[in-house]
């Protein structure tokens, strides 16, 4: 039923940059289900910043495609959540609008670069939320905060209207508590759209089933080695064990490219960044500019005081690889390393149905924790393979480690989101 | 790996401004960054990169579009219709 609702949350842990107080609704699958969105997704009249301080004000003049959907769907949008600014970060800590807190502790974080949309699921704030995951954005805050997260294969939802940070990797994906609520929140946003190009007309209509007798699940050794804490991976094997109790199959499998994998995704990230972010001059959006300097000295002024320093170092990172005399041993070799991850997954999706392994190799760090950049992009080791690869990955809640949630990583073929969803649907009903 | 130099050079070139105080920091943790990069470098270089998806093309029509009103509502100077960017020369 058509309606409106108020939202005005107790937001202790900073969850949102901007909160929507009176929302109206139509009919639809998602009527009046509260939804809360990535501030990186353009909503028509509602401030969008992508927690930048250049994006300050700036009220974005249309929807996103999801935006349109989940509007028709009945949806209720009541806010635009916190992030890493403009999806660069592990935490939610780079944000112009300060750190989101990790409900289940307030001394951690929540992830990132999804941290406010996992938080406003995990705190209770919204049914639903809608993030992006670059490499690891909405699997990681999952994990973190003790959520479901799915990001989806590349091209299932379209991206018109995501403000671009590395269009090659990212995709919108949604999060809930439950791994239906997931569901139903895919079937909603999937399908493709003529404003993307990239997006494939597969659309999602899938009702979760737990029947997973006879499915094969591949571990790679290398989810479970070196840099992975070991109570992280013993909690994971539990799960995987839970799920061979429920009728499947474990097949040990490796993915050598790992090694290659972080370097890849950071060089090719920062690369499509500097191109992406050269847009942010303040002059079709953002503060203006000093008509009295020149060209560089007013856009040099204007980003360096709009943008945090994490995404200067990653501007400054992609300009470095792209330069002459650079490209070809940082972004040609990175593509090379690309094709070797998408070559290792599709070798071991011909003998198992999906990957199974941890989300992150932690549980959520302490505020402030990882001041060193290089330290902080280690932690991605395990989500960025399925972005390098286009391939899906959910995450789902299976267990704690000194009280905190741990995640189980399922990854899938290309486009098939189903055989995951009812894996991880499989787990949540077989330890519930 | 990379000296305060060459991080001077960068963010001229991204026009992204640097103070005298953040060069060494930004130079410590690009080198470091930049070290941990250097293991691409052990790949061959020939192999090959295969590409699946397939451009797409449409006709140029014009297609309804934000007006010019909408268009200039967020820039933070106008004039006579157009947006108000910094002097070239």
């Amino acid at each position: 039923m058509a309606g409106a609702l108020l939202f005005r949350p107790n937001d202790t842990v900073n969850a949102f940059i901007t909160t929507i107080p009176d929302v109206t609704y139509s009919d639809g699958v998602l009527s009046g289900v509260r939804v809360a969105v990535k501030d990186n997704i353009s909503t028509k009249g509602v401030e969008t910043t992508c927690a930048s301080r250049i994006l300050k004000g700036y009220i974005p003049p249309y929807d996103a495609h999801v935006i349109s959907l989940l509007k028709d769907a009945g949806a209720a949008i009541v806010g635009k959540t916190n992030m890493d600014e403009f999806g660069m970060g592990t935490t939610t800590e780079n944000s112009a609008y300060g750190p989101t807190l990790n409900p289940r502790d307030i001394t951690r974080v929540p992830g990132g670069s999804s941290g406010g949309s996992a938080a406003a699921v995990a705190a209770g704030y919204v049914d639903l939320a809608i993030g992006s995951d670059t490499g690891g954005s909405i699997r990681c805050p999952a994990a973190f905060c003790g959520i479901v997260g799915l990001k989806p294969t590349y091209g299932r939802v379209s991206r018109f209207g995501l403000i671009a940070y590395a269009n090659s990797l990212e995709q919108i994906g949604p999060m809930a508590r439950s791994v239906t609520g997931v569901s139903d929140l895919f079937s909603v946003i999937s399908g493709q759209d003529k404003m993307d190009a990239t997006s494939v007309d597969r659309p999602y209509n899938h009702i979760p089933s737990p029947d997973i007798n006879g499915l094969k699940i591949g571990i790679p050794d290398e989810f479970f080695g070196r840099g992975v804490r070991p109570e992280v991976a013993d909690t994971v094997r539990e799960a995987v064990m839970t799920l061979e109790s429920l009728g499947a199959v474990t097949v040990p499998c490796s993915i050598p490219s790992m090694k290659y994998a972080l370097a890849a995704y950071y060089v090719t990230c920062t690369s499509e960044a500097s191109s992406n972010l050269a847009r942010f001059d303040g002059v079709r959006y953002g503060p203006g500019n000093s008509n009295r300097k020149s060209w560089h000295d007013a856009y040099s002024e204007i980003r360096k005081t709009g943008f945090g320093e994490e995404v200067r170092r990653r501007i400054m990172l992609g300009t470095f690889s792209l330069a002459a005399g650079y490209f070809g041993r940082y972004y040609q070799k990175a593509q090379t390393a690309r094709q070797m991850v998408r070559d290792d997954f599709s070798r071991i999706f011909k003998d198992v149905d999906i990957i199974a392994g941890p989300t992150m190799p932690d549980i959520a760090f302490t505020l402030g924790e990882k001041s060193d950049p290089l330290q902080m992009y280690l932690s991605d080791i395990l989500t960025v393979p399925a972005n390098l690869a286009g391939v899906p990955a959910i995450s789902v809640p299976c267990g704690t480690v000194d009280k905190m949630p741990v995640g189980l990583q399922l990854i899938g073929r290309l486009f098939d989101e189903e055989r995951i969803i009812d894996t991880a649907y499989a787990y949540e009903q077989g330890v519930s | 790996m990379v000296t305060a130099e060459d991080i001077r050079k960068i963010a001229k070139l991204a026009d992204v401004g640097i103070d005298e105080s953040e060069l060494s920091g930004f130079t410590k943790q690009c080198s470091g960054i930049l070290e941990y990069f250097a293991i691409l470098d052990t790949l061959d270089q020939d192999r090959p990169v295969t590409h699946e998806r397939v451009n797409i093309l449409r006709e140029d029509e014009v297609k309804p579009s934000l007006s010019q009103e909408e268009s200039l509502k967020n820039a933070g100077q106008t004039e006579k219709g157009f947006f108000k960017a910094p002097r070239v020369m």
